[in-house]
């Protein structure tokens, strides 16, 4: 079996280099690439991302990526966003006012809880290691980037927005923060997203980044 | 309660891996890579890289080392020592750093802290601060690791360093640093006490019950070690456990 290429797309926002290590690592050529037609021909794409949501939005509108990752999606090529690349996936987000998104899974993109369940106040952002748990009404992960990852491994987290699908169904793990579920991992059809850094969450990361150059 | 964070501590002078006692008397412990990569496969949850004779030097030799390190550790890395502005920062984290921690150049121009805060988020900015106990519960601030007097109080500064947009405060005992002696507990706590921010205790881990004791009394969010890890006093996996066995919550790591 060929090694799988993936396109990790380079949009300007925020630091490559352990993504395109972490996926190295685990057996992918990888090219960072802001080009159409180089990410069009890749067999995977990862969208990475750090920042303010409606800033990554224009920074892939500016180079015509918005356009080109809908395509990816629509031709069924699996890809990954990652952090704030996750929240791009969805319709909108509350962040700065209300900015839409790709429009790739249904739902919005809202504040992480700023006080916990029992009303006291918690930190944001949330930074750190957390736990996997299966999302309501799931119970298995199979077919998903965590097919390989059991429930109650911590991987790590720096955010203050989160993922809200409206569709319950794409909603894949969870975490709890102030006992409140945060949206860990979210995925339709081909189309996934993980909230924390995979490309920092040791070996468990690592695993997951193997099992969706897989999917 | 969180989980405590157990971080390993990389004190660097030119190429090497350094460790000293109380900051000084220097030795050589050998390769940063070697040592980095034997942490991360022992499960530290996170590497804190010290270039420990830059301020003094005025340079920063840590870009390339921290780039090496980002090739085979995938485990956020923290880095300081002679960072004096946002190009700095900026450089350190191009080459893969996650956060950046700033003693010397906040002291002398605090609104450096709000600049790298602003520019990459108070996650990213870990004020560092070296602490010598000049009074019964009282702490002077030191710069130039630990050579220079400042005049601060540790509690009136961490306090301004906060505000000002600090995300994280890293407080090393120099009293205690290097000596296998445990920590300053008491210090820890007064700064625990006085900030909402994660606070990582340094200086001073001899075994790995003085891990239990700053987090329990002090309230430490976070333990850095070094000495103990370098002269294979224990192993990470040996920590965790008596960590765990106290109460305290830390993440389970399956060896590969």
């Amino acid at each position: 079996m060929s090694l799988p290429d993936v396109a990790v797309i380079d949009y300007g926002i925020g630091n490559l280099l352990s993504v395109r290590r972490g996926l190295e690592h685990c057996g992918a050529t990888v090219t960072v690439t802001a080009d159409p037609d180089a990410i069009l021909s890749s067999s995977r794409v990862v969208l990475p991302g750090v920042g303010a949501f409606a800033n990554g939005m224009a920074e892939l509108k500016r180079r015509g990526l918005d356009t080109v990752v809908r395509e990816v999606a629509t031709r069924g090529t699996p890809l990954l966003g990652i952090c704030l690349g996750m929240q791009l996936l969805l319709d909108e987000s509350e962040e700065f006012g209300i900015n839409p998104g790709l429009g790739l899974i249904p739902g919005r993109v809202v504040p992480v809880p700023a006080v916990t369940r029992e009303g006291n106040p918690q930190k944001i952002p949330h930074i750190g290691w957390n736990v996997l748990i299966p999302a309501y009404g799931r119970d298995n992960w199979q077919g998903t980037p965590l097919q390989d990852v059991g429930p109650g491994q911590a991987v790590y987290f720096v955010h203050s927005f989160m993922a809200n699908p409206a569709d319950s169904r794409h909603r894949v793990a969870d975490c709890r923060y102030g006992g409140l579920a945060v949206s860990a991992v979210i995925g339709r059809e081909h189309v996934f997203g993980c909230q924390f850094h995979p490309e920092k969450s040791g070996k468990v990361g690592l695993t997951i980044l193997k099992r969706f150059l897989a999917c | 309660m969180r989980r405590t964070r157990l971080i390993a501590r990389l004190d660097i002078k030119g190429p090497n891996l350094i460790k000293g006692i109380r900051l000084e008397g220097l030795r050589v412990i050998g390769s940063p890579n070697e040592h980095a990569l034997r942490y991360y496969n022992q499960g530290a949850d996170e590497l804190l890289y010290m270039d420990i004779v830059a301020s003094l030097y005025g340079r920063n030799s840590l870009g390339e080392i921290v780039q090496n390190a980002a090739q085979d550790v995938f485990v956020p890395m923290t880095v300081g020592g002679g960072i004096r502005s946002v190009d700095d920062a900026t450089h350190l984290l191009r080459c893969g750093a996650d956060k950046v921690a700033v003693n010397t150049a906040a002291v002398l121009n605090p609104s450096l802290i709000s600049d790298i805060a602003r520019r990459f988020g108070s996650q990213c900015m870990v004020l560092s601060i070296e602490a010598k106990q000049i009074a019964p519960d009282r702490w002077e601030t030191y710069t130039d690791n630990g050579r220079e007097r400042t005049g601060l109080d540790v509690i009136e500064w961490v306090k301004k360093g906060v505000a000002l947009g600090a995300g994280e405060v890293l407080l090393t005992s120099v009293d205690r640093e290097g000596t296998r002696k445990g920590f300053d507990v008491r210090l820890v706590r007064a700064v625990t006490q006085e900030v909402s921010v994660p606070v990582i205790a340094s200086g001073g881990m001899g075994k790995p019950e003085d891990l239990v004791e700053v987090v329990q009394q002090g309230e430490a969010d976070a333990v850095a070690m070094a000495d103990i890890l370098h002269y294979r006093r224990a192993e990470l996996c040996d920590i965790r456990r008596v960590a765990q066995a106290a109460g305290i919550e830390v993440r389970s790591h399956e060896p590969a």
